[in-house]
Order: structure tokens, then sequence, then C-alpha cells
């Protein structure tokens, strides 16, 4: 480890993405938390919610467990006159109003508290049901947590907003995102103060690298590229961070042992001492990037 | 999601002969698309729908031309007239989203509830639609392909799905298809929701490694969920042969059936740096099997194949 790593920046929040799914935004996440954790405050944030993965390789003893409630509306019967108005101000079409029926669909409904608001007969209150978990605890020196949606529910933005509210901005945070450029990436990253982009070097990666690169300059956030399995493609990644003058901080080529450490949840740095080195050199590369 | 909300999207109403397969995985990056393609090639009768909005990758490798666009707006946000606004902070004070400060809107936080235009007092705050994304039709060599493109840091993603969806049906239903091949996004959330829902059947991707079998039990949780029979494959199956063997033990003691195994072959990168679906580009071991689990999976889903 390279001393003096960060310096002035020891507190810093470090978001790793991908447009792409499956390019390794958990295991640079994963070395680069246990790169750290020696010589800093480490904090690592799972805030891919949908399908949380980091935990199988820093295997954390959880000591904290809470739910994450969303709330819906719901309806005092003996007051309601079916009016209709929490249907006509409910933007999201979460209520509908019959002749004596008021149905809601908890999965629209986004908690505005429009329908509560106007309800001239004051029925409408809240009803909280639970959509995930928030789970921490130690990793070594590394403060985990992660989130996880319920299968079956659909909104995953609240429980990463939850699982942020834990952040310790004395710490170097690592958050781990989700995959893709929507609304649950965007909660994810913003905050951040550098974006890592993992990408393939293939006509996919290329063309979600495009969409992931135009979401962190909308948030204005200071991004560089890690390029995954580098060596199974082609070099229009190569070209086009080249012309966008975005930075690449590492490349890592394919490796069969790295593969199958990965497999059973092995960490590139437990397992292969020359790893160690290349993610001290990223988190160079990285303090070099926060700096300009 | 329950029955109503079906009836809502519409989906309920899909009739016998038309069969939607979905192919979806949990964890990114299993194979979903290099699998999609290939089906594509395979299918005779098929419209594709890539209902991954965030990252659509199936049009380059089904070599798909544009024919048509179309603007999707699905939301709207707040804009405050600053010529009629008195700064009472009525609208700030009301927004459960806190994307109101010092009188301004701010349009990523904004969900579009409408809640501070009703409450204020002035009059000051008028809606305005957002460009979510666009909506494709494009023609490739093996059918036509509907899909999107989500504007990057937008939500709607669910909704922009259940537009592709419904395009691909009216395609098909107006020109004689017998089924829907989807693309699905990674994850388990809205968007792989409104992907499964009503679905005749899904295939989900897997590969032995520890992160795809966590994802792959709760992506079966939501197919339970939403009542979509469920078939899985092993991608890269050889990689890790323990993991395939508690892999293949996992879908027996949940009634899964695996229906493909593909083993590890360097031609499926290469087909895709080539821009064209596997099962073209080579007949190695893993468009062999592909090519086998094809006929599988449309088997399954009640396809009559010529």
């Amino acid at each position: 480890m390279n001393e003096e790593l960060l310096d002035s920046h020891e507190a810093m929040i470090i978001a790793v993405a991908s447009g792409k799914g499956g390019t390794g935004k958990t295991t640079i996440a994963v070395n680069l938390a246990l790169a750290l954790e020696h010589k800093y405050n480490v904090q690592f944030f799972d805030c891919d919610v949908e399908a949380p993965n980091a935990y199988l390789f820093l295997k954390p003893q959880f000591t904290h467990l809470e739910p994450v409630k969303a709330a819906c509306p719901s309806v005092n019967g003996t007051r309601c006159t079916f009016c209709g108005k929490c249907a006509e101000v409910c933007a999201f079409h979460a209520l509908a109003v019959t002749k004596d029926r008021v149905l809601i669909f908890p999965e629209l409904c986004h908690d505005c508290g429009g329908c509560a608001l106007f309800c001239p007969e004051n029925a409408i209150g809240k009803k909280e049901h639970k959509i995930g978990l928030i789970e921490s605890g130690n990793a070594g020196n590394i403060a985990f947590f992660q989130g996880s949606l319920t299968p079956g529910e659909a909104l995953s933005p609240p429980i990463i907003q939850a699982l942020k509210r834990k952040m310790n901005r004395d710490s170097i945070v690592i958050v781990d995102a989700p995959p893709g450029t929507s609304c649950p990436v965007v909660d994810a990253i913003k905050g951040s103060d550098v974006c890592l982009l993992v990408t393939e070097p293939t006509p996919f990666g290329l063309h979600d690298l495009t969409l992931a690169v135009e979401l962190v300059s909308k948030l204005e956030l200071p991004a560089g590229v890690i390029i995954n399995q580098a060596d199974i493609g082609d070099d229009k990644v190569e070209a086009y961070c080249k012309r966008e003058g975005l930075p690449i901080l590492m490349r890592l080529p394919y490796d069969q042992e790295l593969a199958i450490n990965y497999a059973q949840g092995i960490p590139a740095i437990d397992a292969l001492p020359e790893y160690r080195e290349r993610f001290s050199q990223l988190c160079q590369n990285i303090k070099t990037l926060t700096r300009e | 999601m329950n029955a109503q909300l079906k009836q809502l999207h519409g989906y309920e109403k899909e009739g016998a002969d038309l069969k939607t397969l979905t192919v979806v995985s949990g964890k990114g990056g299993t194979g979903k698309t290099s699998i999609v393609g290939s089906f594509a090639a395979l299918a005779k009768n098929a419209v594709l729908a890539d209902c991954d909005v965030d990252a659509a990758n199936l049009s380059l490798i089904v070599d798909g031309q544009v024919q048509t666009s179309r603007e999707f707006k699905a939301s709207q946000v707040a804009c405050i007239d600053v010529t009629k606004c008195i700064e009472c902070g009525a609208c700030e004070d009301i927004c459960h989203f806190d994307a109101i400060q010092d009188y301004k809107v701010d349009n990523i936080s904004c969900e579009g509830c409408r809640v501070c235009s009703f409450v204020c007092p002035q009059g000051a705050i008028t809606m305005e639609e957002v460009l979510s994304g666009y909506l494709f039709i494009s023609d490739t060599p093996y059918g036509p392909l509907v899909h999107a493109q989500l504007q990057p840091g937008e939500a709607n993603s669910g909704k922009l799905v259940t537009f592709v969806r419904q395009m691909a049906e009216q395609i098909a239903r107006e020109n004689g298809y017998q089924c829907i091949v989807v693309d699905g996004p990674p994850g388990i959330g809205c968007p792989v929701i409104a992907s499964l829902n009503g679905a005749t059947a899904a295939l989900v991707v897997t590969e032995p490694t520890l992160s795809a079998i966590h994802d792959l039990e709760r992506v079966l949780s939501v197919c339970d969920h939403f009542n979509v029979p469920a078939f899985a494959c092993i991608n890269r199956c050889d990689i890790h042969e323990g993991n395939t063997h508690h892999l293949v033990e996992f879908c027996q003691t949940r009634d899964i059936e695996i229906i493909g195994m593909i083993p590890y072959d360097p031609t499926v990168v290469r087909a895709i740096v080539d821009q064209t679906p596997v099962v073209r580009y080579a007949n190695g071991p893993a468009s062999r099997e592909i090519k086998a689990l094809w006929g599988r999976f449309a088997k399954k889903a009640g396809l009559l194949l010529r």
C-alpha cells in the first residue's frame, strides 16, 4: 500500500457503476475496499438492492437488520363519501373510485400525500408495508451495509435512499451501484465525489458506457473508466475514451484464475497477491483524478 | 402486483395463440442478450422486444435498422413562474420529495405529483411534460424488433417496458406472428416485473458463480409471485463444476427444470464483437447447445415449431 495515499481526501465517496450489467462492478468495489481497509475507515454500501452480491465476497457478520417500509393510502370506509377527489388529484393512478369502493394500487403510489391532503372528509390515512431490508455489520475493518428489495416489490429507490442515510462522511465510502442508467442508479451515485465506470471492450460494453457517461455528466460527477476483461474484444472502448477525454483508471485482462475465485466468492486481492498492487495503483489514479 | 393492475396493463386479454417468451437473469452479464439474439435467428415467426430500456443491446447483434421512432412522455415536472411567485413557501412545505428549494424546482427530484401546483395560492406552478425516452420499431433480418431508450437518469422504466411490450403485441397481432421473444433487464424491480408480467414462460439465464446463484433465487421468486412458469439455463456451465452441481441441486429442490447447459465458448464474445448472433457466427459447442435450448424452451411455451 502506498503511503499517504489519499491524504487530504481521507473522506470521500467513490461510486462504482456501469451501464451494462455483469461487467465487474462488485469485483472492483470489493477489492478497492480491501485495498483501503487497513489504512482508512472504510464504509461499503451495496446499493444494487435488486441483486446485492458484495456480501458473498466480503462476508460481513450482520449485526443490525431493519425493514424499509413504503407508505400508501388507507381509506376510512365510514367517512369516505366516494366523491372521487383522491383519484382526481393522484398523478400516478394509484387510486380509483367506484360508486361504493376505493381501489388502491400500492405499487403505483409515490407517497406524495396529495390524496390525504385534498380529501374533503379527512378519510385518508397512511398504511405502511415492508418493501425490503437494510442489513449492516462489520467485514474485517470495513463497515458493511446492504439493502435488499423483497422479490415481487417494484420500487428500489426508497431502499437505496434509506441505505445512504447511513453514510458517515468522515470515511472512505464505497458505493456498489446497480446496473443501468435509470432512477435507482441516480439515487445510488448522486452526491459521490467520483464515479468509476466499469465496462468491457465489446459493442455492448461501449454502447452502455456512452449512456453511463451521459448520466455522470448530467449529474456533474467526475468519472473515470475501468476496462475489465480488457483483452477479450476490440479497441473501440479505448478509442472512445481517448476521443471523449475520459481517463482510463485501470485495465484488467481476462484471468481464468480470477474468474474461478470469483465464482466461489473469493476476492481477487485475497487469492492472487498481484492484484493488491493493481488496486493500490487504482487508488493512486483515483486520487489524481479527484485532484484535477 | 394484483389482478386489478394486470388488467390495467392489459396483459390478461392476451390470446391463447400468441406466446410471450421472456428471458431474464437477476444478475447482469450472464448472457441474456447473446441468447436472445440467437433465439431471434432461430425463431421463424417472432417479434423481438428488448425490454432492457436502460441499456438496450439486442439491436446491436440482430442488425436492427430503425424504421420509426416515437417520443415517450410519461411524467411531468413542476415549473414555477417567477413573475407570479410571491415566495410564500407553501410548495416547499408540501413537497414530499424535497424537490423545491428557494422557490426553484430540482427536476431530478421532482416526481410530478402536482401537489405543489394545487396548493400554490398564486397559481404560479404549472406542470410540464418530460421526455422520458424513445421507442423504436426496427427491421431485422429475423423479424421486427421493438426497443427503447430511456433518457439517462429518468424514472418510469417500468412504464416504458410496458409500452415496448404493448407495441410488440400490436405488431404481432396485426401481422399474425406466433410469438414475442422478450430480452429482459437485469435485477428484480419495476422493469423486470413489467417484462415478466403475463408472459407465457420465462427462461432464467444463470451461471455457476455464487453471485448468479443468489440472484437466480430472487428472480425465481418474482416469477413465482406473478405466476410465470420458469425454466433455467446454465451458461458457461463448465467454469466451475462444484457450483454447477450446486445449481442443479438447487433447481431440483425448487422444482425448476434446467433446459440448457451452455459450455464456455470463446466464439460467444467473438460473435458479439462481430455483432452477429452466435448461432450464425459459428457452429461451436455454445451454438449447438443454444439451438437445442431454443427448441426446448419453445416447446415448453407451447409453440408449434415447423
